[in-house]
């Protein structure tokens, strides 16, 4: 429908964690309002210390037809993958 | 016959009228944090009411995240009124088992919803007043009422926020939301005026030095409310009439059909818990 508000993808950091993180979408006019509705939608528990709220349109996203060749590759390239060292026992757990 | 509501108010254990102003110090910190909790309990009933009804998602949790936050504010100041009064009674009995007439809120916060536009207009006019009165209230003498100020204080600071950013919005948008929002202002202006008239029980209040006199808030709102009506190209009406009696228990006849479903559940089923 041509008359809703665009849509807004919010990006939240957690009270612990470093980086924002997605956590759902929304409705509004604008950047402020979506940051508002943010807060208001996605923060009632506490959850956040700081919100961004980036366009919708404006993420440029893979096709989901692209998978196969996008990812699958990587699959048989175990040496990418540091599982061929041996771990001193003293440096313990790592 | 026309039943006595005083008679049958004091039958019911009522006091028949909202507590008397007299010189005893305790009663008028009653009755001022009656007026306190009460003004949050009324709003925030109504501001409930858009639960589920509000005209897009979004709109809908933020009325019912302030609403909450009203209610929450009530415990608080109900709470206190009820250690105040020491009569057994706690911030639910004052709630919910007291009739219309030992209200003591203003006028306009017992106004109906109307569409969104008013709602709005409602929230703004009110947090334009309340955010002061918190403000004012973080000096009071009484440190259980500064104590309380301060946490509703940061709540209140985020509703005049989004109230102002949205009458702006809608004032200054369509001729559509223009012209709901001047009516929206005009209908609820004559309700602002009873929030700066003093009676007895304020002077002796803000003499004590526990809540501020009425009258000291006026010139805060009205900056606030000049700046924020001329952003959103809406025109102050310059009626100076003021409705009054809510703070003395008068109330307009929309307080019984709010009273009603908010009440219920504790006059069907007393002391129902779950």
């Amino acid at each position: 429908m041509s008359n809703e508000w665009p849509l807004w993808e919010v990006f939240i950091r957690g009270q612990h964690g470093l980086n924002h993180r997605h956590v759902g979408s929304l409705h509004a006019p604008d950047a402020e309002l979506a940051i508002r509705h943010a807060r208001d939608v996605y923060t009632r528990r506490n959850e956040g210390v700081s919100i961004w709220v980036v366009p919708s349109a404006e993420i440029t996203a893979s096709a989901p037809s692209d998978k196969g060749p996008l990812f699958e590759p990587s699959n048989a390239k175990v040496y990418r993958h540091p599982t061929f060292y041996d771990i001193p026992d003293e440096v313990g757990h790592m | 016959m026309t039943p006595d509501a005083e008679a049958l108010a004091k039958a019911a254990g009522g006091t028949g009228r909202a507590p008397l102003a007299n010189s005893d110090p305790a009663q008028d910190l009653f009755t001022g944090l009656l007026r306190l909790g009460d003004n949050s309990l009324i709003l925030g009933h109504r501001v409930s009411e858009w639960c589920g009804h509000a005209p897009v998602l979004e709109e809908d949790i933020a009325l019912a995240n302030m609403a909450l936050d009203l209610i929450g504010q009530t415990q608080l100041w109900l709470g206190l009124a009820a250690e105040v009064e020491g009569a057994g009674r706690d911030a639910d009995a004052l709630a919910f088992r007291r009739d219309a007439w030992d209200f003591c809120n203003i006028l306009l916060v017992e106004r109906p919803n109307g569409d969104f536009g008013q709602t709005l207009m409602r929230q703004f006019l009110f947090d334009a007043w309340h955010a002061p009165m918190l403000k004012a209230l973080e000096a009071s003498k009484d440190a259980r009422i500064a104590e309380i100020a301060v946490k509703a204080g940061k709540e209140v600071a985020y509703h005049i926020e989004r109230s102002a950013d949205l009458v702006i919005r809608l004032g200054d948008g369509t001729d559509e939301s223009h012209t709901r929002m001047q009516k929206s202002l005009d209908v609820l202006w004559g309700y602002t005026g009873e929030m700066f008239i003093g009676d007895a029980t304020d002077a002796r209040l803000a003499e004590a030095g526990i809540m501020p006199a009425p009258e000291s808030l006026r010139a805060a709102w009205d900056e606030t409310v000049n700046h924020v009506l001329a952003e959103a190209t809406l025109i102050r009406p310059e009626s100076t009439f003021a409705h009054q009696g809510g703070k003395q228990g008068r109330h307009s006849e929309h307080m019984g059909h709010l009273l009603a479903p908010m009440q219920w559940l504790q006059r069907s089923y007393p002391d129902a818990k779950w």
